[in-house]
C-alpha cells in the first residue's frame, strides 16, 4: 500500500502547478474565449511535454497509466485551464490503441503540440448512451461515405484531425457495427457550427452529408470499435473526475479564505458554527471524491467489468460531490460568489458541468446497480 | 379543515385566466416559456396592460389605485400568471416601496410617487445592501448629512437588481452614528439622474448584468425625499422586508418549473426510452413534487392566516428556506434532464428573434443559465442561513 506519487509524477505535478498557476491569468482566459483555448498555454504545455504523460512509452509517451492521468488533470482543474487535453486523451487514446503505424504518427504530432485532436461520438439523440450511433458510413468507390450529425463535439472546430464514429452495420443502439474514422479538418461536405461552452472551451455541431473518405481513413477493424470507445471513455471519465477534484480544491481554498476574512455581525463569518460545520462537510466530501478518483485510476487497467464498475461508482460519487461543492462554495460566499468577476465563478461552472458529460450521477447509479447485478 | 377554494375564489381564478388568455401577448409568454431575456420594454408593456385593468398593484388598497386583493386572491393571481409564463411584476416600486409610502410616507409623497409607480413614470430600484452590509444589513455605512434643505449622500450600494433600468432608488442611509447600528438609519428617495450617482453593472454567473453597484459622491437630495422620521429607517426597512417576503415561497414559479421539467423529461430519450421512464430519475422528480405539494399547503396556511389579518412572522422565513431549496432542486433537475445540451452557451439565442438559434432543442437553452442564476434565491432577501437564525430565535427561542 502506497498512496504517494512516484518521484516522476511528483515532479510533473509540481511543474504543472507552478506553470499553470502563473499562466492561467484573466488575460489568458480572455484570449481563450475566441477559440476555447489559449495558444500560449497550449504551447507552454507542449513545451513541458505534458501530453506525453497520457501515453505509454510504446505509444510515444512516458506515462499512460491511471495515476498519470490523475496527476495531469487534477492540475488542469485546479487552475481552471480550458486547453483541450481531454480531447487529446480521448482521440489520441483511440489512435494509439487502434491505429496503423501511419495513423499513429498523429500521436507524436499531438504530443509535441503541432496538431489538435477531437473525438466526435455523441449525437443529438444519444445523451449518455455510448452505443447509440446513427451516423452511417457506407462503402463507396473512393472508400467511405459518411452521413449524419455529431453533437457537442468538444474542440470540434479547432481540431486538425477528428476521430469520428459511424455505423457500418446494425441498428442505432447495437453494440456491434460501430466503426471509427479519421476525419481531417477541411474535408469537403463537413459543416461545422462552433460555439462556446458554459464552463469555457468550445464545442461544435458537425453535420456530414455524404462526406467522402479514403479507405485509409478507417481506424481499427470495421464494425468493432465499441470496446475501444468504452476504454477511451473510461480513461476520459477518470481524467474528467480528476479535473473536477482539482477544481473542488480551488473552490474549497477560496471559500476557506473568504470565511476567514469576510466580516458580518462583528466577526469573521468563519466563526459561526453553522458555517464551520458546512465547510467541514465540504472537506469530508472532497476527500471521498479524492478516494473515488484514486479507485478509478487504480482500476483503469483492470478487466472490463471491474473497470466499468469503478467508472460508474466514481462518476456517481464525484458528480454528487461536485454539485455540493459548487453550490456550497457559492452559498458560503454569498452575493460575491454569484459574480463573474470573482474567481470562484468559473470553477463553480466547471463543476456544474461535470454531470453533463459521460453520464450524470443518476445515470451512473443505475448503471452501477446493473453492473453489480450482472 | 377545508382545502377547497370558495366559489368566489374560483370565479376570480376563472376571471384571471380569461384575462391572461385575452391580454397576455404571445410574444411575452413565449419568452417566458423558453426562458429568454425580457427587456425593459417587455416589463413596461406588461405593467401597462395590468395597470389598464387595475391589477398592477394587487397588494395596494383601492384608495391608492390598487386592486385591494387579500392574500388568497394575490396567491391565485400569482399562480395563474406564472403558469401562463407572464413576465413577473417588477417588485421594487409595487411590492416594496409602495406599501412603505402608504404606511409611513407623507400625504404629499403618496400623492406624488404612488401614481408614478402605477403609470410607469418611475422605475425604482432598491438601495439596501452594501459591500460590508449583506446579511448584516444594519451595518450600512452610506451616509446622508444634512446641509440646509438637502441631505448630502456619500457611499456605495450593491446587488442593485435592474438598477440599470431605474431612474429612482430608495436607500437606507446612515444619518446618525449614535446608539445601536439600527438606530441611526434613515429611508431616503434618491433621483439616480442627480449629479454624483454612478451605476456599474455586475455580471453574474449566467453572463447577465442583472445587478449593479451604485456609487454616491456628494449627491444632494432634497429633505422632502426623507420617508417618515430621521433615524427611524430601520423600522420601515423591516416593514418593507415583510412585504418582500410575501410570495417568498415562489409556489407559482416552482409549479411552472416542475411542469417544464416533466415536459423535458418526456422528450429527452435515455437508454431507449423517455427519460421520465427511468425509475431513478422519475424518483427524483417525484421527491421534489411531493415536497412542493406539502410546501404549497404550508404557503396556503400562511396566506390564509394573512387573509384573516394575521401578520406573517417567522413563518415567512420557513417558506423562504423551503421554497428556495425546492426551486433550486427543480433547476438542478432541469439542467440534469437536458444532459449534454446543458453545455453549449449561445448567449444570442436567449434573445428572441436573434439570428443565432439554440444549439440543441429550444427547451434546453436556458437550463444552465437558470440553474446558475437561481443560486441567488438562497442568498438574497436575507440568506437562508439568516432565515434559520430568525427561526431559531423567534420560534424556538434559542
Amino acid at each position: 500500500m502506497n498512496f504517494q506519487l512516484t518521484e516522476e509524477r511528483q515532479m510533473l505535478q509540481d511543474g504543472l502547478r507552478r506553470y499553470l498557476g502563473d499562466a492561467v491569468t484573466p488575460a489568458a482566459l480572455a484570449a481563450a474565449e475566441a477559440t476555447g483555448s489559449s495558444p500560449e498555454i497550449w504551447a507552454g504545455l507542449s513545451e513541458m511535454g505534458v501530453a506525453g504523460a497520457l501515453f505509454t512509452e510504446d505509444q510515444g509517451g512516458f506515462g499512460g497509466m491511471g495515476f498519470d492521468l490523475m496527476t495531469v488533470f487534477e492540475e488542469l482543474g485546479r487552475s481552471g485551464a480550458t486547453e483541450p487535453m481531454l480531447e487529446l486523451l480521448l482521440a489520441g487514446g483511440l489512435v494509439a490503441e487502434l491505429g496503423t503505424e501511419a495513423q499513429k504518427g498523429l500521436i507524436e504530432q499531438a504530443v509535441e503540440g503541432s496538431v489538435q485532436l477531437a473525438f466526435a461520438h455523441g449525437e443529438p439523440a444519444s445523451r449518455f448512451d455510448v452505443e447509440r450511433v446513427e451516423t452511417r458510413a457506407e462503402r463507396s468507390d473512393e472508400g467511405w461515405s459518411l452521413t449524419g450529425r455529431k453533437s457537442v463535439v468538444a474542440n470540434g472546430a479547432q481540431a486538425d484531425h477528428i476521430v469520428i464514429s459511424a455505423r457500418t452495420s446494425g441498428e442505432a443502439r447495437d453494440r456491434d457495427g460501430i466503426s471509427l474514422f479519421l476525419l481531417p479538418k477541411g474535408t469537403a461536405g463537413v459543416e461545422t457550427r462552433d460555439y462556446p461552452l458554459s464552463h469555457g472551451g468550445h464545442a461544435a455541431e458537425i453535420t456530414l452529408d455524404g462526406v467522402s473518405l479514403p479507405e485509409s481513413a478507417l481506424l481499427g477493424a470495421e464494425g468493432a470499435a465499441i470496446e475501444a470507445i468504452e476504454t477511451a471513455q473510461a480513461r476520459a471519465t477518470a481524467a474528467l473526475c480528476a479535473d473536477a477534484l482539482g477544481a473542488m480544491e480551488t473552490a474549497r481554498g477560496l471559500t476557506g479564505d473568504y470565511l476567514k476574512t469576510r466580516k458580518q455581525f462583528g466577526q469573521p463569518i468563519g466563526k459561526f458554527q453553522a458555517l464551520q460545520h458546512r465547510a467541514a462537510d465540504m472537506l469530508i466530501e472532497i476527500e471521498q471524491a479524492r478516494s473515488a478518483v484514486i479507485n478509478l485510476c487504480g482500476h483503469l487497467e483492470a478487466d472490463r467489468d471491474t473497470r466499468e464498475i469503478h467508472v460508474s461508482a466514481t462518476k456517481h460519487l464525484v458528480g454528487k460531490v461536485a454539485r455540493l461543492v459548487a453550490e456550497e462554495a457559492i452559498q458560503m460566499h454569498g452575493g460575491i460568489g454569484m459574480t463573474e468577476e470573482y474567481d470562484l465563478g468559473r470553477f463553480a461552472r466547471r463543476l456544474s458541468m461535470l454531470d453533463q458529460r459521460f453520464g450524470d450521477a443518476t445515470f451512473h447509479l443505475g448503471r452501477f446497480v446493473r453492473l453489480r447485478a450482472a | 379543515m377545508d382545502l377547497s377554494f370558495t366559489e368566489e375564489q374560483k370565479a376570480f381564478r376563472a376571471e384571471v385566466r380569461r384575462f391572461l388568455d385575452e391580454k397576455l401577448p404571445k410574444r411575452l409568454s413565449d419568452k417566458g416559456r423558453l426562458g429568454q431575456r425580457l427587456t425593459k420594454e417587455d416589463y413596461e408593456e406588461w405593467h401597462a396592460i395590468l395597470n389598464e385593468k387595475g391589477w398592477l398593484a394587487g397588494n395596494w388598497p383601492k384608495e391608492h389605485g390598487g386592486a385591494g386583493w387579500n392574500a388568497v386572491e394575490r396567491h391565485i393571481f400569482e399562480e395563474e400568471t406564472t403558469a401562463a409564463h407572464a413576465p413577473r411584476i417588477v417588485p421594487f416600486g409595487l411590492a416594496m416601496l409602495g406599501p412603505v409610502l402608504q404606511k409611513f410616507g407623507s400625504r404629499e409623497q403618496q400623492d406624488y410617487w404612488l401614481p408614478r409607480i402605477l403609470d410607469g413614470s418611475d422605475w425604482w430600484c432598491q438601495g439596501y445592501s452594501e459591500p460590508g452590509a449583506g446579511s448584516d444589513l444594519a451595518s450600512v455605512k452610506t451616509t446622508a448629512e444634512r446641509d440646509g434643505d438637502h441631505y448630502v449622500v456619500n457611499g456605495q450600494k450593491t446587488w442593485t437588481t435592474l438598477g440599470q433600468y431605474a431612474n429612482m432608488i430608495f436607500c437606507l442611509v446612515r444619518t446618525s452614528k449614535e446608539g445601536k447600528p439600527q438606530e441611526g438609519i434613515s429611508f431616503l428617495l434618491v433621483d439616480m439622474n442627480d449629479p454624483g450617482v454612478t451605476v456599474r453593472p455586475i455580471v453574474l454567473l449566467d453572463g447577465e448584468p442583472e445587478v449593479n453597484e451604485v456609487f454616491f459622491d456628494n449627491v444632494r437630495v432634497p429633505v422632502e425625499n426623507l420617508v417618515g422620521e430621521e433615524n427611524k429607517g430601520w423600522t420601515y426597512a423591516k416593514y418593507l422586508l415583510t412585504h418582500e417576503r410575501t410570495n417568498i415561497a415562489g409556489v407559482g414559479f416552482a409549479n411552472a418549473g416542475l411542469a417544464n421539467l416533466k415536459r423535458i423529461a418526456k422528450l429527452e430519450q435515455s437508454q431507449g426510452r423517455p427519460l421520465i421512464e427511468d425509475p431513478l430519475f422519475a424518483a427524483k422528480i417525484a421527491e421534489v413534487e411531493i415536497a412542493l405539494m406539502a410546501m404549497a399547503t404550508t404557503n396556503l396556511r400562511v396566506v390564509s392566516a394573512a387573509a384573516a389579518g394575521q401578520a406573517p412572522g417567522a413563518e415567512s422565513s420557513m417558506l423562504k428556506v423551503k421554497g428556495t431549496v425546492i426551486r433550486q432542486e427543480i433547476n438542478a433537475l432541469t439542467k440534469q434532464a437536458v444532459g449534454p445540451w446543458a453545455m453549449p452557451f449561445v448567449s444570442e439565442a436567449l434573445d428572441a428573434g436573434s439570428n443565432e438559434g439554440p444549439v440543441g432543442p429550444d427547451y434546453a437553452m436556458a437550463a444552465t443559465p437558470h440553474y446558475l442564476n437561481n443560486r441567488k434565491l438562497s442568498i438574497y432577501g436575507g440568506s437562508n442561513e439568516v432565515q434559520k437564525t430568525i427561526i431559531a430565535k423567534a420560534i424556538l427561542e434559542l
